[in-house]
């Protein structure tokens, strides 16, 4: 059976340069959470921007296949109506536009794409307050502008929330510990939690070791010098803890 | 008033006494021939049947515009002007335009429809005969009697003339004297009709007055004379134009628009001004040359200018305040967009003279494709304003590599205890924004007009309510095509 998410043998680059990614292959499966982990520079946001479509890339070699179809060609915002949600390393800010105003529009995209009934303010408020509650996000949040003046912690939580709203299929966290304390940590992961379905898969990237308490991963694989050079299940990520990514990167 | 009366009696009879007066074109044509002489404004006088008084003023206005040139100061580029290729007066057509929305041109409607023009609206906007679609004269007529209830006038500027002789004579040139430049010494001559509006002392004009409603609901024309009157204490808040394109065989727009406030009366006026902008090589557009001033003459009087201009192929103006008033407030809130090979040459001009007087400017230009965006503001403080302040913020925003955005601050300050304060931006739309508005669903023109209207929120937030709907339409619309 095809799963979700097929990436095969992926060779991508930022326009003009050279390839960052140098032959990834990965399988992810509705209902399944990765983690994707490595050293620095190793090309771990480079497949989150390719995969949600990031303008500047290019793929030069590979396919991949997403609800069984091949999206290498396709735009970042049409990928983004069939279910691709980024929830970015670093949410820019949108000066004079309000969070709520945002969502609502995201939100009647996704719907119109899907062929149901947009919401109005009205029926948008209800939706908020529901998805809130699942997510301890404060009301203010809603009043301001996207991002803007958000604290660390706050960004990531926006992210999160964004995703309850837009309830994707695929679901890709760039980095959503970095930058994170305890307690906002702690707050984000449960939101992501919460959001686990056997309809949507979550690929989560990151850097240490400690997010993965928290959010407890099927499989683990390790990105490094452009590749996928080691893959496990959970218990793979506590074994890295201990040995590192040296060795594997050599292994590249 | 009698010495006019002879006027058009005689020419009636065909005395040939026109010759007395050297007028010798026929009154009872339709259209002036073309060319501006004495006899020209002479002609539209005797059309409007205006006192000998107002034809005195205009015949004064005509001698000194004919010492004077076009000035060559804007950041701009006009083609020669013919002033005497064009005519100057015709009489509103009724027959020619189209007999039903069938005949109107599909995109045209797809326009309207963006723009969420009411349906009843739309048949009147592309000059489809009224009568049978919009019962304009039964609205007027209780909007009318509203305001009649509590002694506001609101009517045509050449209404007003014949209605309320005294008050057009004290205040009409006092705020924009005809020889101030050369386009309102222009149409201190020529110009065609406009709106007038008293506020009596205390009195709160229960709705927002807009040009929609005017009485006389002739075609606006390329001269509009407007001047509006709040009596002490008094408020009023007036809407000019509407989001829907507006084409016009006149290609020269030079209105005069005087504001004046008395003590503690306040005076909002808001401008969406969509005029057709000529074609992709900026050919054929209408060139919006205007001339706007308050006066805040009372003390503790405000005068508050917002404006969206996303239209005309050349937009040259400069909506003043002169706060004479102690205490007075004068605000300026602009948005221009400059696209395809559009020219703007915008700004406020704020006079300080009174004390303890406060401006506040925000401005907002936007720039795509060729356009040229220039903001030309100039604050002014007199050594008797003690204790003037102004905030200035000017943004920039630039779509695209080929446009252009200028900013041209003049500051002035002779009060040491002046406090003038001056913020610049100039950016392009972020790829981050762009793209984090397109991992969100939102298509490339969604993403942008929703990141400019965040741009411009500020000014956008002080339009009445329904202006400021239309207006971020009118902003998505005027974008359409300036991406990718």
């Amino acid at each position: 059976m095809t799963k979700l998410l097929e990436v095969e043998d992926l060779h991508a680059r930022i326009a003009g340069g050279r390839d960052i990614l140098k032959g990834i292959s990965l399988s992810v499966g509705a209902g399944e959470v990765h983690a994707i982990m490595g050293p620095n520079g190793a090309g771990k946001s480079t497949l989150s921007s390719v995969l949600a479509a990031k303008p500047g890339y290019e793929v030069t070699a590979g396919r991949i296949l997403y609800d069984g179809a091949d999206i290498a060609e396709m735009p970042a915002d049409e990928r983004a109506r069939k279910g691709v949600f980024l929830a970015f390393q670093y949410p820019v800010e949108i000066p004079g536009v309000n969070n709520t105003y945002f969502l609502r529009a995201s939100v009647n995209a996704m719907r119109r794409e899907r062929g149901e009934p947009e919401l109005d303010a009205a029926q948008f408020l209800k939706l908020v307050k529901k998805k809130m509650s699942l997510l301890d996000i404060k009301d203010d949040l809603l009043k301001r502008a996207v991002n803007v003046g958000f604290s660390g912690g706050e960004k990531k939580r926006n992210e999160i929330f964004q995703m309850a709203m837009l309830e994707p299929k695929l679901a890709i966290l760039d980095e959503t510990d970095s930058g994170l304390d305890i307690d906002a940590l702690r707050a984000v992961s449960e939101g992501v939690n919460k959001l686990r379905d056997p309809g949507r898969a979550i690929v989560m990237i990151t850097h240490y070791q400690r997010l993965l308490d928290y959010i407890e991963p099927d499989f683990v694989h390790v990105l490094a010098g452009g590749r996928i050079v080691a893959s496990g299940d959970k218990s793979f990520a506590r074994e890295l803890e201990k040995t590192g990514y040296a060795h594997l990167e050599r292994a590249a | 008033m009698s010495a006019h009366l002879e006027t058009i009696e005689e020419l009636a009879a065909g005395s040939g006494d026109g010759y007395k007066y050297g007028f010798v074109t026929d009154i009872e044509a339709d259209t002036a021939p073309p060319g501006l002489t004495e006899d020209t404004v002479r002609f539209i006088s005797a059309k409007k049947q205006e006192p000998e008084w107002l034809l005195e003023w205009r015949l004064k206005a005509f001698r000194r515009w004919q010492k004077m040139e076009q000035p060559d100061w804007a950041r701009l580029n006009i083609a020669p002007i013919d002033y005497q290729g064009a005519t100057y007066y015709s009489a509103p057509k009724n027959a020619e335009g189209p007999k039903s929305l069938d005949e109107v041109d599909p995109e045209l409607l797809k326009t309207y429809e963006k723009l969420g023009i009411p349906l009843g609206e739309r048949a009147a906007l592309a000059g489809v005969a009224v009568d049978a679609v919009f019962d304009s004269v039964s609205v007027a007529t209780t909007f009318k009697d509203t305001l009649a209830e509590q002694g506001i006038i609101f009517c045509s500027f050449g209404e007003a003339v014949r209605e309320h002789p005294e008050l057009v004579q004290k205040y009409l040139g006092t705020v924009v004297p005809q020889g101030d430049n050369f386009f309102s010494a222009l149409n201190s001559a020529v110009f065609s009709d406009g709106s007038f509006a008293y506020i009596p002392p205390g009195v709160r004009c229960p709705m927002e007055l807009s040009t929609y409603f005017r009485i006389n609901a002739a075609k606006s024309g390329q001269f509009e004379r407007t001047l509006l009157i709040a009596d002490e204490g008094a408020y009023v808040s007036y809407l000019e134009g509407c989001t829907a394109p507006r084409r016009d065989e006149n290609q020269l727009h030079a209105a005069v628009v005087e504001l004046v406030a008395l003590a503690d009366a306040e005076i909002k006026y808001s401008t969406v001004q969509n005029w057709y902008p000529g074609d992709e090589n900026g050919v054929g557009g209408i060139y919006n040359f205007v001339t706007k001033r308050g006066a805040c003459r009372g003390s503790g009087s405000k005068i508050s200018w917002t404006q969206v201009e996303t239209g005309s192929a050349i937009t040259w103006k400069y909506p003043s305040c002169i706060l004479e008033g102690e205490n007075s407030v004068g605000e300026f809130y602009s948005v221009a967009v400059t696209a395809n090979r559009q020219q703007a040459d915008t700004g406020t001009k704020m006079i300080h003279l009174g004390r303890n007087t406060k401006s506040t400017i925000i401005s907002k230009g936007i720039s795509a494709g060729h356009g040229q965006n220039t903001y030309r503001g100039a604050v002014k403080i007199m050594p008797g304003a003690e204790g003037a302040r102004n905030y200035t913020q000017c943004d920039s925003l630039l779509i695209g590599k080929t446009c252009g955005a200028h900013a041209i601050p003049y500051i002035d300050t002779r009060n040491p205890s002046a406090r003038v304060e001056h913020e610049a931006t100039a950016s392009k739309i972020s790829d981050e924004q762009l793209f984090y508005c397109l991992q969100r669903g939102l298509t490339p023109e969604e993403s942008v007009s929703l990141i400019v209207n965040g741009f411009c929120k500020e000014v956008l937030k002080e339009l009445p309510m329904e202006f400021a709907v239309e207006a971020q339409k009118l902003l998505a619309v005027s974008l359409e095509g300036s991406v990718g």
